[in-house]
């Protein structure tokens, strides 16, 4: 039989075919993914592409003109203060890092590889770490350690008799200290993930040629995560240089200026965004830098990731130990979670937070003006639900459509689509912020002060936790599902909405959930581009924190917490207990 | 009457082609295997016969319909066809007898009639206890029975499977090989079975079609490829053989050391004078200690015995014929031992023997 056929050369067997595929053949067959394909590009350029490349192109010019120059550049970095501000926003970055490290390796090996107890009351630490504002947080830590009136100084000098403070938050350290707080979570999701690929023979081979547990554990398993550290190192310090509430609320009354507070200055009346967007340039290029460096040591070989499963594993008897371990997590968790949120609970139920727990100190006025009396409260209590509903069902949508694209290879050259939308996540908020506000707050589109730009400017800035959360749904779904029903007579589409669909329901569910909470809290997107119609609840606490009024800002902050909880209690009910901390 | 036909079929991937001018066809009601290594583009074929993936050259015709060719495909939804697929692809969010009610809801039988036939596939697949499950609650054997169901229950004119077995466990996969072929014989669904396991396709198939390398080797019933394999390649594949170099000279073949007619292999063959290979079984082989008398001409060899290995079932020696360098594989019963350097005697059946290209 297969003589017959080689008898045959190609050119023959084509033309033996009965009939040639007719033109209107063709177009029946130009799938309808094509056209989706097309809008795609088109909106990924309007949320990723124009708003960077305006930013580009505004740091050359002059401001009305519009003429080439470099004016803007010598304006930002010609004068000390402004360099002053680099050299402090990466040291910051440098010594936050360093200390949610510190703070988080040993926090995720006790619970990863350990027979510590109350490891779920250190799942709630992170948990709780992680959903609370960092900006709360320094509120928080205002309260508890301001120079004067402070908890702890008021109790170190009631106790001792001294004269100053034991700790002054408004320092570089108790500035690191705080954002550090609020960013060791992802150091503990990132080692942890990676110490639970250690399989335990590792171990056992290092103990048996004579290591101790501690030797076994210096030499052996955090040299295996030392990628996964070193790669949480670089997310905190670039998530600590594009910070911008924790040091607007503490640095500027310290009076230590960062690159993200010194931006803020720039949008100060008279607005200066070509010289901010001058100005914001080193911060893409060092955080698009860092995350090449990142995933280089990511994709090393050799290291757990790759190595993977298999193996026994079971935890190691610490003894006595663990209860210095579990002493450890419960001080983290004192600090960044039980005292701030306790200090900030009183303070929203008090008079004047300074007198401390009385009766004569109680009131609920906080609360009331809030609700009935305050003219933005509610409107930006609204605005915050609307603005991040929005934006996730638009990230997870688009995300969704691109994931599917790519993963089911439709169209030549989708990884471009994939691409695009991940690159946001090299950009940060603060400078995506300053993007949008060059490309759409001034005509044609004059979007300054609507809703649409804070909506979009979410979108964009959310799109890569939407697009790493669909891909990973839809790879979760083999074709060959999709298949099976087609072949059984149904449609791409029906198949799609059959068999996908809800297969990946949950997945997007709680990749909605994810970016609808950090989209309720961003401030540093929102500040740039909030009108006075348009302001969030980040944006509304960021004002009273100004205006120094804690009460009315601990109440206000107590209904932001209680929003984001209900949130991560239905994302843990419908999705898994670990749905915010998962590392995609 | 044909059912399906695949002509000159191709499909190129940039400049590796991967399925390479096949031509094969289904008469209605038979089941055909395509045979081979994996990357010999068996698989490939069968997604073009689905209409998953468009040709690049040739055809697919059904009932005498051209169905598949370059720019134009009918879509899989369309072609009446089922498939059952390596992970089965048992929607984990539907019962098992959701998922088998799948194809004939989309068929819009009344709803009377679609819960009979859902109940009837399920207990011939003998799952009709198990309806209610949703399949994560099943084992993977399971699985495979509401596949086959799933995919038998719409009546559909071709039947393709796609390594449907390989992860199963060697004893199940033994059971479900009989299970398949028993639905074939109970509902004679025309059927392409891919697969690289050669006692899969021996134990399913009306006819196996060999592949390697993108084309067709040889198409024939399961013991012909056995007895008769044509290529060097289908020889090999298919079980184990020896592969001799001889020599065919004036109505004799001639081997290292010794010669056997011509005609005692086959009749039909020319005289010409041409190097030739042939394959010979290592069953067709016999071991004997002493000089067999009374074969009627077959040819004897004298030899030693120079390996051994007891298998459980058999023994495997490897035999060298006296004054030769050949190796021989034979086959013998677990109570035929002989010691290895032992002087022994080897006798062929030319009827096994096969000159292949």
């Amino acid at each position: 039989m297969n003589d017959t056929a080689a008898i045959l050369p190609k050119p023959a067997a084509r033309a033996a075919e009965p009939r040639r595929a007719t033109i209107l053949d063709r177009l029946r067959h130009i799938e309808p993914v094509a056209l989706v394909w097309l809008a795609l590009v088109v909106v990924l350029l309007f949320l990723v592409v124009a708003p960077l490349a305006k930013l580009f192109l505004v740091s050359f010019e002059t401001q009305e003109t519009g003429a080439f120059t470099l004016s803007n550049y010598v304006t930002a970095y010609g004068r000390a203060r402004y360099r002053d501000a680099l050299v402090n926003s990466l040291l910051l970055g440098l010594a936050s890092a360093t200390i949610s490290v510190v703070l988080a390796v040993p926090m995720a090996w006790a619970v990863s590889r350990t027979d510590m107890p109350g490891k779920g009351l250190t799942w709630a630490v992170v948990l709780g770490a992680f959903v609370v504002p960092p900006y709360l947080g320094a509120v928080g830590w205002i309260l508890l350690a301001g120079p004067n009136s402070g908890v702890i100084n008021r109790v170190w000098r009631a106790v001792t008799g001294a004269e100053g403070a034991l700790f002054n938050i408004y320092s570089f350290e108790g500035l690191a200290l705080v954002i550090a707080l609020h960013s060791f979570p992802l150091v503990f999701i990132f080692v942890k993930a990676a110490l639970d690929l250690v399989s335990s023979e590792m171990e056992d081979a290092a103990n048996i040629l004579g290591a101790g547990t501690w030797t076994a554990v210096r030499k052996v398993s955090l040299p295996l995560v030392w990628p996964s550290i070193m790669a949480a190192f670089i997310v905190i310090f670039l998530e600590t240089i594009a910070l911008f509430g924790t040091p607007a609320i503490i640095g500027i009354p310290a009076r230590i200026n960062v690159v993200t507070t010194q931006l803020w200055q720039f949008f100060e009346y008279p607005v200066r965004v070509e010289v901010a967007a001058a100005y914001a340039m080193p911060l893409l290029l060092i955080t698009v830098g860092m995350i090449a460096v990142q995933k280089l040591l990511l994709s090393r070989k050799g290291f757990v990731s790759q190595t993977g499963k298999g193996g026994e594993r079971r935890p190691i008897k610490l003894g006595p130990w663990r209860w210095a371990l579990f002493g450890w997590c419960a001080a983290v968790g004192l600090l960044s979670v039980a005292m701030p949120l306790l200090v900030l609970l009183q303070a929203s139920f008090a008079k004047a937070w300074g007198r401390g727990i009385a009766l004569d100190n109680l009131t609920l006025r906080n609360y009331r003006l809030l609700i009935f009396e305050h003219e933005m409260a509610l409107t930006s209590i609204w605005n915050t639900i609307w603005f991040s509903a929005s934006a996730a069902t638009a990230a997870v949508l688009i995300a969704l459509l691109i994931a599917y694209i790519v993963n089911r290879r439709l169209v030549p050259f989708g990884e471009a689509l994939g691409f695009l939308a991940m690159a946001p996540f090299v950009i940060p908020g603060i400078v995506m912020a300053i993007g949008f506000y060059a490309a759409y707050a001034s005509p044609p589109l004059a979007l300054y002060g609507t809703a649409a730009i804070i909506i979009f400017a979410f979108t964009a800035r959310f799109l890569p936790i939407a697009y790493a959360n669909s891909s990973a749904a839809v790879r979760a779904v083999h074709p060959e599902m999709e298949e099976a029903a087609r072949i059984l007579g149904s449609g791409r589409l029906h198949a799609i909405s059959r068999i996908t669909a809800p297969l990946v329901k949950k997945a997007l569910l709680g990749g909605w959930l994810i970016v609808f909470i950090v989209a309720s809290r961003e401030l540093s997107a929102a500040i740039f581009l909030v009108g006075p119609r348009t302001r969030t609840m980040s944006v509304l606490l960021y004002d009273l924190s100004e205006a120094g009024n804690f009460e009315v800002l601990a109440a206000f902050g107590g209904l932001l917490l209680l929003i984001t909880m209900v949130l991560v209690g239905i994302g843990m009910k419908l999705v898994g207990r670990d749905f915010m901390l998962r590392r995609t | 009457m044909s059912r399906l036909s695949l002509r000159g079929l191709t499909k190129d991937y940039g400049k590796l082609t991967v399925v390479d001018r096949i031509d094969l066809t289904l008469m209605e009601g038979e089941f055909v295997s395509l045979l081979g290594p994996s990357g010999c583009g068996k698989t490939t074929t069968l997604r073009m016969i689905a209409g998953f993936v468009e040709p690049t050259a040739g055809t697919v015709e059904m009932a005498g319909k051209v169905i598949s060719s370059p720019g134009s495909v009918l879509p899989p939804e369309r072609r009446q066809m089922s498939m059952i697929f390596q992970s089965y692809a048992i929607w984990p969010n539907m019962t098992v007898q959701e998922n088998v009610a799948f194809g004939l809801k989309l068929r819009k039988l009344p709803s009377e009639e679609v819960r009979r036939r859902v109940a009837e596939i399920l207990d011939v697949v003998q799952m009709g206890h198990l309806a209610g499950r949703y399949p994560a609650e099943l084992s993977g054997g399971q699985q495979q029975r509401v596949a086959l169901a799933r995919a038998i229950v719409v009546k559909p004119a071709v039947l393709l499977l796609d390594e449907p077995l390989s992860n199963l466990d060697a004893n199940l996969r033994e059971e479900m090989r009989f299970e398949i072929r028993r639905l074939h014989d109970e509902f004679r669904i025309t059927t392409v079975y891919v697969t690289h396991d050669q006692a899969e396709a021996m134990a399913t198939s009306d006819r196996i079609a060999v592949m390697n390398a993108g084309r067709i080797e040889q198409v024939d019933a399961p013991h012909l490829l056995y007895t008769r394999p044509r290529t060097r390649f289908v020889a090999g594949f298919i079980g184990r053989t020896n592969l001799l170099e001889a020599r065919m000279e004036n109505g004799e073949i001639g081997f290292d050391g010794f010669d056997v007619k011509v005609a005692q292999i086959d009749p039909e063959l020319g005289g010409e004078t041409r190097p030739v290979l042939l394959s010979v079984r290592p069953q067709s082989i016999r071991l004997h200690s002493d000089r067999p008398a009374g074969l009627g001409g077959r040819p004897v060899v004298p030899g030693v015995v120079a390996q051994r290995v007891f298998l459980g079932e058999t023994w495997d020696y490897v035999v060298q014929p006296r004054n030769s360098g050949t190796r021989l594989r034979v086959t013998a019963p677990p109570l035929q031992v002989h010691e290895i350097g032992e002087a022994v005697w080897i006798d062929f059946d030319p009827k096994q023997m096969a000159l292949v290209e």
